[in-house]
């Protein structure tokens, strides 16, 4: 029972890392028709960034993840919005999509011949100590990487849903004609869209990398997480993305203790081909549009 | 004399690729061989994409399995004829089978799946090391054809060659037939194509399974001609290339899998001197492409042309040029 806790807690982690690429990922279709396959190298990659301002500029971690959060911003919402989706998009959806693709190698490729092709150790911003919560150990970095995750998302929803900017932006995402005509600045808000995007992104790559070490390969399963997660949870929902990000991590983790390690990822994987086949629009997602 | 002229370009295309192993070392045979191995498959995603209108991440996935399957079968004394349509038959039934509960949500559904799927596929190849040998691949013989040795690489090059010849035939027939018309129909006007009464799912869902096929074809010839497989060549990303090979060399023209296979092939030999940086060179070209000239290589030697002031027809120009755009 006590491994079962804690295979949960470890998932939870996890899955709350998932959802914030996964929110992400869904705010970034909804709002722009962009389907960003890049996802997972836009979480790998503030890492390295981070790891540089340590490494080459000799700045503490807090100062090195606030660069980190900033050059995310600039280079993954900014520069990606500005030089590549916006030329793109007036292409059609289809050399929007190779082009995320290529974006995705070439961040991965990038980061492997610029920094390293090693994986690197991380520093977690809480101690990694054990403690004892009712009887079942914890470690209290995951607690910490929980709960950062937790308020991160529940600062967001506060912002979609109580303020007016907000509100536009939601209002965007659902139609963006109607908000043009009532007035939203719909180009703004798809800009914002784009940094939240990039920020949610930076926070997600610098509570993952003391887990899973900073890798350039990392995108991969990342990336794959987080599609994963919008789609089971409902991807025209943000709050669909953090229920599946949440049940893709524990639903990973229990798999990798209790099926088998070596098929590990492949466990999220038949989760989603059984909501494509039983539950198209994902747990908590609305039904809609027609299918080819 | 309009018709004539692209005919006799293809003829001569055909003697140049027939004479070509003739002036090559053993290297430069292998390389064309594999380039067209790799046009093979990237016809099939070709099908899928520029005909069909969906996105597919799983065609080195289709490549392995039928490099496996050719591999296993002909290591048991198999004829190589059998296990080659055997590849293509499994890759078929395999793509119907992800491409069903796929199609029927909406578009972007079968890019994630088939995402998922090549990932599974390269988790079973890796890990069932009884069937699969692992990472530690497996060897495949070179196949005897009657008489002639295969094992002569200009003899595979050209058993390559007619294979080729015979699928690019296979696939323009589908795609001039009246079937493969309403393909060109979906893309064109998918709400039309529908109320003309074109089965939109089951034509999709049938050009997906035939875009898998060719993959596992490809597969059933690259594996006798690298001679040994592992999961490597069947993982994800160059499951993405096959798709980025297609674009860049022109989604939805007979040309373009060519081309782009002939660019995916070479590219990396010609930046033998950049080392890793290829890919990142290759990503830049390729958004550079899509923003420019989203209809590829192909695309844009139309467009030129087009744009070429002839003399006879001086202001017919501007027109062709917007059409090939």
């Amino acid at each position: 029972m006590g491994e079962f806790i804690q295979l949960v807690v470890t998932g939870l982690t996890t899955g709350a890392i998932y959802a914030l690429a996964a929110i992400g990922f869904t705010l970034l279709w909804q709002t722009s028709q962009t389907i960003n396959f890049a996802q997972g190298e836009f979480v790998m990659l503030p890492a390295f960034f981070a790891l540089a301002a340590m490494n080459v500029l000799g700045l503490p971690f807090s100062l090195a993840a606030l660069v980190a959060i900033a050059l995310s911003v600039l280079v993954l919402g900014v520069v990606f919005k500005t030089v590549v989706v916006d030329p793109l998009i007036r292409q059609g959806v289809l050399p929007l999509v190779i082009s995320t693709i290529a974006v995705a190698l070439l961040l991965k490729d990038g980061v492997k011949e610029v920094y390293s092709a090693e994986a690197q150790p991380f520093p977690s911003f809480v101690p990694d100590t054990v403690v004892t919560v009712l009887g079942t150990p914890v470690s209290l970095s995951q607690l910490g990487v929980l709960a950062v995750a937790l308020a991160v998302i529940a600062a967001l929803q506060g912002f979609l849903g109580g303020t007016r900017t907000g509100r536009q932006m939601q209002a965007t995402a659902q139609n963006p004609t109607v908000a043009r005509i009532l007035g939203v600045p719909v180009e703004r808000m798809v800009m914002y869209t784009f940094v939240i995007n990039a920020t949610l992104a930076a926070v997600a790559s610098l509570l993952i990398s003391p887990i899973y070490l900073a890798k350039f390969s990392n995108g991969e399963h990342l990336g794959l997480a987080a599609f994963v997660a919008a789609i089971v949870g409902g991807f025209n929902q943000v709050r669909g993305a953090i229920a599946g990000g949440l049940l893709v991590g524990v639903v990973d983790n229990l798999a990798a203790a209790y099926v088998s390690a070596a098929y590990r990822q492949a466990v999220p994987l038949a989760l989603l081909v059984l909501i494509i086949l039983f539950r198209p629009q994902g747990l908590l997602g609305r039904r809609e549009e027609r299918a080819v | 004399m309009k018709a004539r002229l692209p005919l006799l370009a293809l003829a001569l295309v055909a003697v140049a690729l027939v004479v070509a192993p003739l002036g090559l070392q053993r290297y430069g045979t292998y390389i064309l061989t594999l380039w067209l191995v790799t046009s093979i498959a990237a016809m099939g995603v070709n099908l899928i994409v520029g005909y069909a209108g969906q996105e597919t991440l799983a065609q080195a996935a289709f490549l392995g399995i039928g490099a496996y399957t050719t591999a296993l079968l002909t290591g048991a004394g198999v004829p190589f004829g059998l296990a080659f349509l055997a590849s293509g038959a499994l890759a078929f039934c395999v793509g119907i089978l992800i491409g069903f509960p796929a199609l029927r949500v909406r578009k972007h559904y079968l890019a994630f799946v088939t995402l998922a799927f090549t990932v599974l596929v390269w988790l079973v190849i890796r890990n069932e090391q009884w069937l699969t040998g692992g990472v530690m691949g497996m060897n495949v013989r070179r196949p005897g054809l009657g008489e002639i040795n295969l094992r002569n690489h200009q003899n595979f090059y050209w058993f390559v060659l007619a294979i080729t010849a015979a699928l690019s035939f296979a696939l323009w027939w589908i795609v001039r037939s009246p079937w493969g018309r309403a393909f060109t129909a979906l893309r064109e006007n998918a709400l039309r194509a529908e109320s003309l009464g074109v089965d939109v799912r089951l034509y999709t869902l049938l050009a997906f399974a035939i875009g898998c096929a060719y993959g596992g074809f490809a597969g059933a010839l690259f594996a006798p001609l690298v001679g040994f497989i592992d999961p490597a060549p069947f993982a994800l990303a160059p499951s993405l290339l096959f798709l980025l090979m297609v674009v860049v060399g022109g989604a939805g023209s007979f040309a373009g899998p060519f081309v782009g296979a002939a660019v995916a092939v070479l590219l990396p030999e010609w930046l033998r001197f950049a080392q890793g940086h290829y890919l990142i060179i290759y990503a830049l070209l390729v958004i550079v492409m899509m923003a420019f000239c989203p209809s590829g290589i192909v695309g844009l030697v139309r467009r030129l042309v087009a744009l070429r002031p002839k003399p006879s027809t001086a202001d017919a120009p501007a027109a062709p040029a917007k059409e090939a755009a």
